[in-house]
């Protein structure tokens, strides 16, 4: 699994963070995340918070050069 | 009051105000994307489009040539008056003081105002009315703190702020009510411009006031005001009322704290508190081959999309505080979503179980058919809640 982040679409309003807080932080600045790991061992989490960012600003692919999800 | 006047793209179902009324269940079912007529007392009667799909709702949002700030009458500081680049300026301003960090860092303060109330009303008890007892009290006080606003001024805010969320108050009062407001929180920015106060107001001061006009730190200060308030109480409100109704769901979120953050979510798509959101297309768009011309105006029924069971597999119409993570747009979608969410989270996922614990024999105080619940307000809400233990 390898995700990204898109740190412009992100309305920053720390869903994953509260999800997924080993895989997704946010700045102290102005909140917007910061991707703390991009191959996470725990998926669970991580694709809950891809699916429900209320920016759609993670995304998550699950095999090398595979589909989004 | 005038007669009340329910837009179909708000209206609730009249025997359940939790669910859409049929005639939106209807437009949620069309394939068109209807005109329809909304009133509004600032802007008088518009016609928009009115969008009921969680897809489509989900795209429009996300659109950054759907606008907010030209849908409404424009208020410096106020992040629903700035779109696009603007809006990301102000608006970053603003999130550092709401990230989950943050909320997680209130969650003492906010437990000591929960039980606080809780000892409160058990004084005071068996009975209460709820909104007065526990659902007002505990984000006001919980904002005040946070802003740095005087909780002692709260009757004349919280009045303010009705007006300004109820569709059939007049053109008149809304502007009576807004001249109120800003005269008031200018004499809280004065304040903090003399001396900023160890708060969010006077932290935005002390970061960013010398680049913010005084009008605007007025328009943030009001806006988070009431944004802090009248939606949570609402929320606590109408969450509370339907898990009385629903007492196997309620025993899920008293007994069980590891079900509290996904009911909590559950709560907010199936209350749905803030059930409509107007914008206008700066540009034409087209949706599912649909055009949209520029200048249209759009209202997004957030009440249908969260209901709507459109490749979910799920039946959506069922209260399931134990469901699998389902999204949802309580608190909207794209860049104008709710700034406060995690916040409002904290509150509702400590406030809920807490009051449940306490008191175990909680029920309505009178017949569900009989609670009064803000139905055409632009945030769903109930006027009381009688409760008895």
């Amino acid at each position: 699994m390898r995700v990204e982040v898109d740190q412009e679409r992100c309305a920053a309003v720390g869903r994953c963070a509260g999800i997924a807080p080993e895989v997704f932080d946010q700045r102290d600045e102005d909140g917007v995340v910061i991707l703390l790991d991009a191959t996470p061992a725990a998926r669970g989490p991580v694709r809950e918070a891809a699916l429900l960012c209320p920016s759609a600003a993670i995304v998550v692919h699950e095999h090398r050069g595979g589909s989004h999800v | 009051m005038p007669e009340l006047k329910a837009t179909p793209i708000a209206a609730r179902a009249a025997e359940c105000p939790f669910d859409p009324a049929p005639e939106l269940r209807a437009m949620l079912r069309d394939d068109e994307l209807p005109r329809i007529k909304v009133p509004s007392p600032l802007l008088g009667e518009f016609e928009a489009v009115a969008v009921t799909r969680f897809e489509d709702a989900r795209t429009l949002l996300g659109d950054d040539r759907l606008l907010t700030g030209q849908s409404l009458p424009t208020q410096p500081g106020n992040l629903l008056s700035y779109d696009g680049p603007e809006h990301a300026r102000l608006r970053r301003m603003l999130t550092g003081f709401f990230t989950t960090k943050r909320a997680r860092a209130l969650r003492p303060m906010i437990d000591d105002v929960v039980a606080a109330r809780l000892d409160a009303l058990a004084a005071a008890g068996p009975g209460a009315d709820l909104v007065q007892a526990f659902c007002a009290p505990i984000p006001t006080q919980v904002i005040c703190e946070l802003l740095g606003v005087p909780y002692a001024d709260r009757e004349d805010f919280r009045h303010r702020a009705e007006v300004a969320l109820d569709m059939n108050s007049t053109r008149d009062e809304q502007i009576q009510k807004a001249a109120d407001m800003q005269a008031y929180m200018g004499g809280l920015v004065a304040g903090h411009r003399d001396e900023p106060g160890d708060n969010l107001l006077g932290d935005i001061v002390r970061e960013h006031g010398d680049e913010l006009a005084d009008i605007e730190l007025v328009g943030i200060g009001n806006m988070l005001l009431i944004a802090g308030h009248e939606t949570i109480t609402s929320m606590l409100a109408v969450g509370i009322a339907l898990l009385l109704q629903h007492p196997d769901q309620l025993a899920i979120v008293r007994d069980d704290p590891a079900a509290v953050d996904g009911a909590v979510e559950e709560l907010l798509r199936y209350c749905t508190p803030a059930t409509i959101l107007p914008r206008q297309a700066a540009a034409a768009l087209c949706v599912r081959g649909q055009d949209i011309s520029e200048g249209e105006r759009v209202v997004v029924s957030i009440l249908a999309a969260n209901r709507d069971p459109r490749g979910t597999g799920r039946d959506l119409d069922t209260l399931d505080v134990r469901r699998p993570p389902q999204p949802h747009m309580a608190f909207g979608h794209g860049p104008h979503q709710c700034l406060g969410q995690q916040l409002a989270r904290t509150q509702l996922r400590v406030a809920l179980p807490a009051l449940f614990t306490r008191f175990p024999t909680l029920r309505l105080a009178v017949p569900p058919a009989e609670v009064d619940y803000k139905t055409t307000a632009l945030v769903f809400g109930v006027k009381t809640l009688p409760v008895a233990w």
